[in-house]
């Protein structure tokens, strides 16, 4: 009697689940299975936040895709891209000029969609009393030149540096924009003692307890209590702090696009999604994420 | 009947050997693989830039020597704490402890062994890293210090449970022979049992060591992964890039075949080299002890 209720019981437990199973199968197998579209979404750690968002939402009304997001950095999406493991890459920079020459290698044309853009803040701890740098200072800070916050009108404490691991697209757009300030001939690099973080994570963290840190990271990652600095491109234009209308604008000098890439034209699914994107619904989580929407015009 | 018994001691001795091939077998293949993707960077990289103090590989800089250093920098600052704690703590559980304090001291290193390395990072990153910026009025906490203090702790166990095996298999007529000669029993530990456990101490010294060269997220969560060159000892307090994390951090994002994939291979061989270097330096201490010893005894 005993064990014949105990039976009962976890037959009892365990009979949800299995109906539950045998009640989803039909619907599963049959119609679905043709309609059913798989995109991978792999790449840049700035991108995936707003990537998760977009493919929840749009999971939402469109049951039968199924969208994973990971990241992993911008040059991590792109080689999965060409080696065939993900549909979509999310990259913060332009495709390099060896990535295109590996997919030409593979027979495989690389198609740019621009998704949003985004503003790089030059960030430092909330104790640091110097709030405007130019693009030349940021320059100089980040190549060694300038080692010490007195040169800049802050205290007497050395600079800490603080960057992405170089696989990340912030980095090489950084390296691009700040340090060789868009000179193509400039072949200026990081000061070798530049901290290599492998997250953003890391990067603010180590901004949040040190007062000798900067270090620059997409505009929707900076949290509340990190002091972000006002930049100016060559001195004589304003100062701005960085915001989707200083973006918009073209008042504020770090700003960039962010892409996703598919290989060869993609498939109706992945095209839909990628139109669905633009949309001002898509566009507007951009805005709430701290990222610079993509004006249709 | 016992021709079924045969076939099983047949069966079971053959399994029996496999396995114990399969670990040579593993071990070359790994090494051929290695050199297969690692060698070539010798063609495609000139020597007086592989050995140059840059690294910058998104730029074609692929100088070693900084990564090489920095691991060997902080395998040394946790060598330097792990081994005389660990050696220590092992005396201490099997020497001196009374058996209740062994009974709760064993089972607490064991789980410090099983504490996942990331987890350890992530309390280094929180507290160990600003606490050292604080304490020794750094620039920055994210130092090689701060990777030696946190795979000390990795490397710990290791060196703690290896060590006190060693010294139980110590015969107790050892120590008794030296208190009968009135032998204090700091003496009998220094002098007798851990001499007697010399080989397996060193067995556990070299497993800690090779535990902290081979460790790979701490470091790159706590040491900044600059690769500057470390080559003065005030370079323990900079930051450092280590082998291993340059690894991880740029494996992910290589295209297969290019300079910079073959160029990390080439610097997963150096670590296997290093390793074997520490490994086969141990068993000819070993060895060479236990001759003399053989010597001494006829």
């Amino acid at each position: 009697m005993n064990r014949l209720s105990i039976l009962l019981i976890i037959f009892a437990i365990f009979l949800p689940f299995s109906s539950g199973c045998s009640s989803n199968d039909p619907n599963s197998d049959l119609p679905t299975v043709a309609e059913q579209a798989y995109i991978e979404n792999k790449g840049s750690d700035t991108i995936v936040n707003l990537a998760l968002v977009w493919a929840e939402t749009y999971q939402k009304d469109h049951p039968e895709v199924r969208i994973s997001v990971t990241g992993g950095g911008s040059g991590t999406g792109i080689a999965a891209m060409l080696n065939g493991t993900v549909t979509i890459a999310n990259s913060s920079r332009a495709i390099s000029k060896d990535e295109l020459q590996q997919a030409a290698e593979k027979n495989i044309l690389p198609i740019e969609h621009i998704i949003a853009k985004d503003a790089i803040a030059i960030i430092v701890n909330p104790q640091n009393p110097v709030a405007r740098l130019t693009l030349q200072q940021l320059s100089d800070i980040y190549s060694g030149k300038i080692s010490n916050w007195k040169e800049l009108g802050g205290e007497d404490r050395q600079i800490v540096r603080l960057s992405r691991e170089t696989n990340s697209g912030t980095h090489v757009y950084f390296l691009e924009h700040v340090l060789r300030l868009g000179n193509k001939e400039n072949k200026t690099l990081f000061s070798p003692d530049t901290l290599l973080l492998p997250s953003s994570e890391g990067i603010i963290n180590e901004l949040r307890s040190n007062p000798n840190a900067i270090g620059y990271d997409g505009l929707g990652y900076v949290p509340e209590d990190l002091k972000m600095v006002e930049v100016s491109k060559d001195g004589i234009e304003p100062y701005m702090l960085p915001s989707a209308d200083t973006v918009n604008n073209n008042q504020y000098p770090i700003a960039r696009d962010l892409y996703m890439y598919t290989a060869g034209e993609p498939n109706d699914f992945v095209q839909q999604y990628l139109d669905w994107i633009l949309t001002a619904q898509a566009q507007q989580i951009v805005q709430d994420l701290g990222f610079v929407p993509v004006s249709k015009e | 009947m016992k021709a079924t018994a045969n076939i099983n001691e047949f069966i079971i001795t053959r399994l029996i050997k496999l396995s114990g091939y399969s670990a040579i077998l593993f071990v070359s293949l790994i090494f051929f693989f290695l050199i297969r993707e690692g060698v070539p960077t010798l063609a495609e990289v000139p020597l007086d830039v592989l050995f140059s103090s840059r690294w910058y590989p998104i730029e074609d800089y692929y100088g070693i020597v900084p990564l090489i250093s920095g691991s060997v920098i902080i395998t040394i600052g946790a060598t330097l704490i792990a081994v005389p704690m660990g050696v220590g703590t092992a005396v201490f559980i099997s020497e001196v402890a009374p058996r209740w304090a062994r009974e709760i001291l064993k089972p607490l290193v064991e789980l410090l062994g099983g504490l996942p390395s990331v987890v350890i990072g992530f309390l280094g990153i929180l507290s160990f890293t600003p606490a050292i910026r604080v304490a020794l009025n750094l620039p920055t906490g994210l130092t090689a210090l701060a990777g030696s203090l946190l795979l000390a702790i990795v490397a710990l166990p290791t060196v703690v449970s290896v060590a006190e095996d060693a010294l139980d298999t110590v015969p107790r007529s050892y120590r008794e022979g030296a208190w009968a000669l009135g032998a204090t029993q700091w003496q009998t530990i220094w002098r007798v049992t851990l001499p007697a456990a010399r080989s397996g101490v060193l067995t556990a010294v070299m497993l800690g060591i090779g535990r902290a060269i081979g460790e790979t997220i701490i470091v790159m969560m706590v040491t900044g992964n600059a690769p500057v060159l470390a080559n003065k000892i005030s370079s323990i307090i900079s930051p450092v890039r280590t082998m291993t994390a340059t690894i991880a951090a740029e494996m992910g994002e290589v295209a297969n075949g290019s300079v910079h994939y073959h160029t990390l291979f080439f610097i997963g061989m150096m670590l296997f080299i290093i390793s074997l270097i520490v490994n086969i330096t141990a068993s000819a201490v070993v060895f060479r002890s236990q001759k003399r010893a053989e010597k001494v005894l006829s």
